[in-house]
């Protein structure tokens, strides 16, 4: 019975472990170094078919093709870079997972960082007016007298 | 100033909305891969023909001499859509003005051959791109996909998924605009 229910979990842990696993036995370069590499590339190459996967995992015929094309090339004697940039001078930047910095991406890279300032400002802003330092200025120096006067009125009536 | 504060909330989910509402209603696919292609020359490749067939195959230097605007036309027999759209470039293939070549990807011969000798046969040239490199060099995401290449041998249009209805008046506009 326990080994039964050993087998059961083991079946759920397992399970995601096999189905990450897309790359088959045939692709696999022998030169490990350059399988590494393989690897790490392929991973941050977009799937055109399943688009929010990484061709790394995804189980398409295309995926399939670009995975060995990849590595024919690092075979060929391709840098990384320029393995990139065949796969981006065929299907365009939509294929990297991090798109690179242009003119068109400026807006998308620097976005979090105008916000953050925005963010800034807007706290350095609230901060200042809420300081004690300001209120007593506005509020208890100029009123010193009227307070004063007020005070004295009332002691009159 | 004080009051215009109180109105940034509301101006903000305006424009937001606005953004949503654009999303919604504009006609645009967001899983449509704009192609690297456009306004680029004809990638390089070099296909045989395929065996059996009386077209003969297609490369990159056939294009280019046609002097002619063409239709590439990638199919194959195991494409369900590809045979929806046959029709479509059996009425093309009429048109003199333009050239029409198909690249079989990916298929067993003997099917294409089948394939091809059943809905009939449009293309004056059909390249055999077996390994789907070929594919890989237009960047093409699946079949069908069909490009339109002007005189000098440009790449102008390119279509994903099959050619009827809305579509192929779509493309056939496109095509007529290419060809004054």
């Amino acid at each position: 019975m326990n080994y039964l229910k050993l087998l059961f979990i083991s079946f759920f842990y397992l399970a995601p472990i096999a189905s990450s696993m897309a790359v088959e036995p045939d692709e696999v370069l022998a030169d490990s170094k350059l399988e590494s590499r393989a690897r790490d590339i392929s991973t941050n190459v977009r799937c055109v078919v399943c688009q929010n996967e990484p061709i790394d995992t995804s189980n398409s015929g295309v995926a399939r093709d670009l995975r060995i094309l990849i590595r024919e090339r690092l075979l060929a004697g391709d840098s990384n870079k320029e393995v990139f940039k065949y796969l981006v001078d065929r299907y365009g930047n939509f294929i990297l997972f991090k798109p690179p910095l242009t003119l068109s991406t400026a807006l998308l890279w620097f976005m979090p960082l105008l916000v953050f300032a925005l963010g800034v400002i807007i706290l350095v802003g609230a901060l200042k007016k809420a300081s004690p330092l300001n209120k007593s200025k506005i509020f208890i120096v100029p009123n010193e007298k009227k307070l004063d006067v007020l005070v004295n009125k009332k002691g009159k009536e | 100033m004080r009051r215009f504060i109180f109105l940034t909330p509301l101006a903000l989910s305006l424009i937001i909305g606005a953004f949503a509402v654009w999303g919604l209603l504009n006609d645009r696919n967001p899983s449509e891969i704009p192609s690297a292609l456009i306004n680029r020359s004809v990638p390089s490749f070099d296909l045989l023909p395929l065996p059996g067939l009386n077209s003969p195959g297609l490369s990159k230097k056939d294009l280019l001499n046609l002097d002619k605007v063409s239709i590439v036309n990638f199919f194959a027999s195991w494409c369900l859509p590809c045979r929806a759209e046959h029709q479509s470039f059996i009425k093309l293939s009429k048109n003199d003005e333009i050239e029409l070549v198909g690249i079989n990807y990916k298929d067993i011969n003997k099917d294409a051959l089948d394939w091809l000798t059943e809905l009939g046969n449009p293309y004056t040239y059909v390249g055999n791109d077996f390994s789907g490199r070929t594919g890989i060099d237009w960047g093409i995401t699946g079949v069908p996909e069909t490009f339109i290449v002007n005189k000098n041998g440009k790449v102008v249009h390119r279509f994903s998924g099959p050619l009827v209805g809305e579509r192929f008046e779509e493309f056939k506009e496109l095509l007529m605009l290419e060809l004054r």
